[in-house]
């Protein structure tokens, strides 16, 4: 099943509305509104770590319909090894580079 | 900076394979302008998922943006309307990361912190716009067999490790990675809004229901779940 263009593009600007919105919440709220709770700020700290890892996890493992767990070595060893060099070096080009670099090598030789 | 070409590249790819318009793809990477939401609704709309699923995930795939808008706020205040809006949409992880990071610790004017944020989000911008083109056009000439389309969750995990900055973050990581390998299999691809929820509501009970202290780093967060 595919959408047609005009639910696409309905997609789209739907998106694009709500990401500005989230963008601009505390920008234009700041000055209005004392300060932000602090408790709203320890929540919001810990939403990257929890959509990330919802994304990062399930694109190495999988889990078969008979729940057996499915991760291919070269993903699982590239994506152990890039970890290790994001933590290191905090640095998107140099993890995508090892992690891509790892992955081939590996790949190759399994 | 660069980080962003392989993104933008298999954006552009693969927005076209789940059927969108080349044209579309640029616009939405000029109206949406954040990979990692657009990566997500461009998988879930070639699979077919409910319109409502493809928009409520991607808006959760950019709450941190939430997160973002309230730690640089501070740095905006005195910005004019036109101006912070301008700077709102050009708010994205990397943007976000150069400004806190300059602006951390001494007071910049007015000046300086408006044209060096801006700059640096503004040419991430064009990079992205550019690279997603590129996509569109090189479309299915890129060899299969180079697993371009890995770089995505590795740019994610370059984002995730510094995220679990302390005990609390990365149990949240941890939470919600081993929720989202089952999750994966919920009907309508519900599966990464669950596990970011569960991740967080886990977050916030222990948060709320232990005195575990915030910013240790214990130098053992992992990236893998």
């Amino acid at each position: 099943m595919s959408y047609d263009a005009t639910t696409l593009w309905g997609i789209v600007v739907a998106v694009g509305l709500v990401t500005l919105a989230l963008r601009l919440s505390f920008i234009l709220l700041f000055g209005r509104v004392d300060d932000v709770p602090a408790r709203v700020e320890r929540t919001l700290e810990l939403v990257p770590a929890a959509v990330l890892a919802a994304l990062v996890v399930p694109a190495i493992v999988a889990l078969e319909p008979s729940g057996a767990v499915e991760a291919e070595p070269p993903k699982v060893i590239a994506a152990v090894v890039a970890a290790g060099v994001a933590w290191r070096t905090e640095n998107v080009l140099a993890t995508i580079a090892v992690g891509m670099g790892v992955l081939w090598l590996v790949g190759a030789v399994v | 900076m660069l980080g962003v070409v392989p993104f933008g590249l298999i954006t552009g790819i693969s927005a076209l394979d789940a059927g969108f318009g080349a044209l579309q793809t640029v616009a939405m990477s000029v109206v949406i302008f954040a990979g990692a939401s657009q990566l997500a609704l461009i998988e879930l709309v070639g699979d077919g998922a409910p319109v409502a699923v493809v928009v409520v995930t991607a808006a959760v795939v950019n709450l941190r943006y939430l997160m973002y808008s309230a730690s640089i706020a501070p740095y905006f205040r005195d910005f004019s309307p036109p101006w912070k809006w301008l700077s709102a949409y050009a708010l994205t992880d990397q943007s976000y990361a150069v400004a806190v990071t300059e602006f951390r610790g001494d007071e910049p004017g007015i000046g300086r912190r408006r044209w060096y944020y801006l700059g640096a989000a503004l040419a991430l911008w064009a990079v992205w716009v550019v690279s997603t083109a590129v996509g569109v056009v090189v479309g299915g000439s890129v060899p299969p067999g180079l697993s371009l389309e890995f770089a995505v969750p590795l740019t994610f995990l370059a984002l995730l490790v510094p995220s679990l900055k302390d005990r609390l973050s990365g149990l949240v990581g941890v939470v919600a990675g081993g929720v989202a390998i089952p999750a994966a299999a919920l009907p309508l691809d519900l599966g990464l809004v669950a596990a970011a929820l569960i991740g967080l509501t886990v977050g916030v009970l222990v948060d709320t229901f232990t005195d575990w202290p915030a910013d240790e780093r214990p130098g053992e967060t992992e990236g893998e779940a």
